[in-house]
């Protein structure tokens, strides 16, 4: 598939990509702990509420080490992140490590059958539209594209919750499963858990939850992809060879998702890298507005709260996630053209 | 070409996978109806015993004497059992898991007959042992584990001011409790949730552990939790009180979003909703299938001027900000008519309440009169900080301030709309660096001394005195009523400090607010508690 040299030169590619990410995680770290840090609100005053005494107040501060200079917190948060320690939550008092994942894995869960979604939509909607260019296909994706892009996520939300749940009764408002007959929970990943346990029953109700959120959630990123897939594709389908292919009496068809697509992809890979870091931003509006006990509201209510350790290692992790999605897609763009070399 | 082989299989894959997707959702439409239909029997007839309480955030902790928010008593109040209880929808002291109890002439010792028989989840024996082991834990603890111990009995057990001198089993089933000096609201204290007796050999194993794995004497037992997703208790089979309770499972789903609950409970996913605004009152009463609950007031929400600053350190200028803020319209308005206008400190359901007090009237005249006095007759500007997020005291805290900014115009003064985020709200304010700041209060315990002292003494300035008002009289009246144990020289006392109060106006005064929940129609025995906190042993679906 890659050529001798070219295994070679990927792994070499990989590690110095790798070796990079060392100093941009650094500095995120150094930059979200002295950014929450300026935010006033003191997190032992929020954690034990409007109604605590002062002493208590002062000994929960002592407690937290939030009395220690910036600096002797910044190490020994550093300190702990090198021996695989996230710090403790200041509210729940459990170890970030430990508490993280079912956030982590609901997120997940979620964001990827949201990317999905926009891809095999965003990519199909992109290359018809250019296929059948200034046709009624054409006017109306791109017309539902751009509302699809202005359209503010908690108001697609709510609209959503009222039209399929509360009108129809098709799908389920709030939540990732029926609480009246709970998933238990093994990797947390729900679709997963429940075909584990043979579920099927369970499986279904797994995935009506996931749509309305999912689509409120793809809905930016799928706009996005089928507007950069059309013009991609248009462009390509200009150039010589796809004439050629035309000419030589290829099916459409062919021509359109072997030929073309094969060139106007990267581009494309690009924007769908990009938006899956924003889908994990847009995931906090969903989270709220779907019950959805996700990674972004795990993170928000840490802010709320204060609760530092919670809000650094959340976004660290979130960050790790990002910089290792970029990464595959760079990866990505050789393994679909031997022409770009990587340096 | 290899490659190109593999981008086509991916392709292919791709187009399977939309497929199988489409074929997925098609299929769902069929599927969700047949689940929703099994859900709707489930909720319709007396088969369903499992009751899905949907609420705004999840809990932090399942042991609730180590917690001051309220999402955790709302389970807890179910899982664990009090000495004493409040009444069913206010806060007289009731009989709890003690049967009876006895107070000394001087108010300094109380003796509690406890219910016999009683076990809790883990099978141990509740017994006197058990409250005193309860007691102890407490007490030997420090003010960032048990909070609310430290600030309602006066600090641990080695503190000067620790109001507790002993606890002490006299035979199996009777506890003495012996204080150093009076403390009037020493019964309700005890009847709040945080003070719920848990089992010793439970707690024992550590706190940490315990805050997860809770072990009461009540009416449900913990099952499961999923944090920021759901809270699962279920009967307990061994209850002592007969026929009770009358649920199998009880479900708390956390879902933040008011609109969403809403939603949530049209759709009938959840069987019971708290938080709803009070602009979607009308349409849950209106709605076949649902039913709204009124939570009794036990609340305030209230303007604070901040008495250090200028110039709110003269006394004219806060009078005529009461006279030339709109009450009723503010509470027509926004509260949806449901609200009390608050001419006090303190809810009239508690008792010591001043009704005598007379109301500030809307009267935009006196208040430029009093101006004028003040010798701003042009007016001045001033900062008029908003809260930021929804609290039962105060639905919308912008449009509040917008009106209470346009009302303020009207007398030559600019109000400045400012908003923080909350925590950083809360934090500056308790600094004092607003010049009149929206808050509010829910009372703990139904206490006078819970609303007047806590939010107006000096002694809490820095916490929760925001205002910064500091009076010598009101100072004085409020330590006696902590140690008065004649209810009446109390009620008297209490009565006066509003007097005075009024008068000196650190605050206007806004609303009591009665908060709203929804429910599905077939929902019986549910009563709302002023306190937040709701008991569901005599829930059903009918």
């Amino acid at each position: 598939m890659i050529r001798a040299g070219g295994v070679k030169e990927l792994f070499n590619y990989t590690i110095k990509r790798l070796l990079q990410l060392i100093p941009v995680l650094l500095g995120m770290t150094f930059l979200v702990f002295m950014l929450i840090r300026a935010i006033p609100g003191n997190p032992a005053q929020v954690i034990l509420g409007q109604q605590a005494t002062k002493e208590a107040v002062e000994a929960l501060t002592i407690k937290l080490g939030l009395d220690q200079p910036w600096y002797t917190q910044y190490f020994s948060y550093l300190g702990g992140i090198l021996k695989g320690d996230l710090g403790e939550s200041m509210r729940t008092r459990l170890p970030v490590a430990d508490e993280i994942w079912p956030y982590l894995a609901a997120t997940l869960e979620l964001a990827l059958f949201a990317m999905i979604i926009a891809v095999v939509v965003g990519i199909n909607a992109g290359i018809i539209s250019a296929w059948f260019q200034n046709s009624w296909f054409d006017y109306s994706a791109m017309v539902l594209a751009l509302i699809g892009v202005s359209m503010p996520i908690f108001w697609l939300g709510l609209m959503g919750q009222w039209a399929f749940a509360i009108e129809l009764q098709w799908l389920p408002t709030t939540g990732r499963e029926n609480v009246r007959d709970p998933v238990s929970a093994i990797t947390n990943l729900y679709i997963i858990d429940t075909l584990i346990q043979g579920r099927f029953d369970q499986l279904w109700v797994v995935i009506k939850h996931l749509i309305l959120p999912g689509l409120a959630l793809a809905t930016i990123p799928m706009a996005i992809i089928a507007r950069m897939t059309r013009s991609s594709m248009l462009e390509v389908m200009r150039s010589d060879y796809i004439r050629t292919a035309r000419a030589k009496g290829q099916k459409m068809f062919w021509v359109v998702y072997k030929h073309a697509l094969k060139n106007a992809i990267i581009p494309v890979l690009t924007i769908i890298g990009l938006q899956i870091g924003l889908l994990l931003g847009g995931a906090i509006l969903t989270e709220t507005i779907f019950a959805w006990p996700g990674i972004g509201r795990y993170i928000y209510d840490a802010i709320n709260f204060r609760d530092y350790p919670v809000i650094q290692s959340g976004i660290l992790i979130v960050a790790f996630i990002f910089v290792m999605i970029n990464l595959i897609v760079d990866l990505l763009y050789g393994l679909i053209d031997p022409r770009i070399k990587y340096d | 070409m290899r490659k190109g082989k593999l981008w086509s299989f991916a392709l292919i894959m791709l187009l399977v996978l939309s497929t199988a997707l489409a074929a997925c959702s098609g299929g769902d439409d069929k599927e969700g109806s047949g689940d929703k239909d099994k859900d709707a029997a489930d909720q319709g007839g007396s088969e369903n015993k499992t009751l899905v309480f949907g609420r705004g955030g999840d809990s932090t902790s399942l042991d609730p004497s180590r917690v001051t928010e309220g999402e955790t008593f709302k389970v807890t109040v179910n899982l664990f059992e009090t000495l004493l209880n409040f009444g069913e929808q206010d806060t007289t002291v009731q009989p709890g898991l003690a049967k009876e109890y006895d107070t000394s002439e001087d108010g300094l010792t109380y003796t509690f007959q406890l219910e016999e028989g009683v076990k809790f989840h883990d099978g141990t024996d509740f017994n006197a042992e058990a409250v005193v082991k309860n007691f102890e834990r407490w007490a030997n603890g420090d003010a960032d584990t048990f909070p609310y111990y430290n600030s309602m009995f006066g600090g641990f057990k080695d503190d000067e001011d620790h109001v507790i001198e002993s606890v002490k089993a006299d035979g199996d089933s009777t506890v003495i409790i012996t204080l150093k000096r009076p403390q009037a609201p020493f019964l309700k204290n005890l009847a709040m949730s945080m003070f719920a007796i848990s089992s010793p050999e439970a707690f024992e194993k550590g706190d940490d552990e315990y805050e997860r794995n809770p072990v009461g004497t009540g009416p449900f037992k913990f099952v499961e939790w999923k944090p920021n997703e759901t809270i699962t208790i279920e009967k307990n089979e061994e209850y002592w009180q007969e026929g009770l309770p009358k649920l199998d499972r009880v479900i708390f789903q956390a879902i933040p979003d008011n609109s969403a609950r809403l939603n949530a409970l049209l759709s009938g996913e959840i069987d019971l909703a708290d938080g709803i605004n009070p602009a979607d009152g009308v349409k849950i009463e209106d709605h076949d299938a649902l039913q709204l609950f009124e939570r009794p007031s036990m609340n305030v929400g209230y303007l604070g001027l901040t008495v250090t600053r200028e110039p709110f350190d003269k006394k004219e200028v806060r009078q005529a900000m009461n006279y030339a803020i709109d009450k009723q319209s503010i509470i027509d308005s926004f509260f949806e008519g449901r609200a009390e206008v608050a001419k006090n400190a303190m809810p009239s359901s508690i008792s010591g309440y001043n009704d005598d007090v007379e109301a500030y009237a809307y009267d935009p005249e006196k208040a430029k009169e009093l101006l004028k006095e003040a010798g701003l007759e042009d007016g001045f500007e001033m900062e008029l900080w908003a809260m930021p997020v929804p609290r039962p005291y105060m639905p919308d805290g912008t449009k509040v301030a917008e009106a209470i900014q346009s009302n303020l115009a009207d007398v030559g003064i600019k109000a400045k709309i400012v908003s923080y985020e909350w925590a950083t709200y809360l934090d500056k304010a308790s600094k004092g660096e607003a010049d009149a700041f929206m808050l509010g209060w829910t009372g703990d315990n139904g206490d006078a001394d819970n609303f007047l002292y806590v939010l107006l003494d000096e002694d809490n300035i820095g916490s929760n005195n925001y205002t910064y008002f500091k009076n010598d009289e009101t100072h004085k009246l409020f330590l006696e009523a902590q140690t008065e144990v004649d209810e009446d020289k109390r009620i008297e006392l209490y009565k006066q400090a509003q007097e005075i109060l009024h008068e000196e106006a650190p605050w206007v005064p806004i609303a009591h607010s009665i908060p709203l929940l929804g429910g599905a129609k077939e929902l019986t025995g549910f009563v709302p508690h002023p306190t937040g906190s709701d008991l569901l042993s005599n829930v059903e679906f009918k």
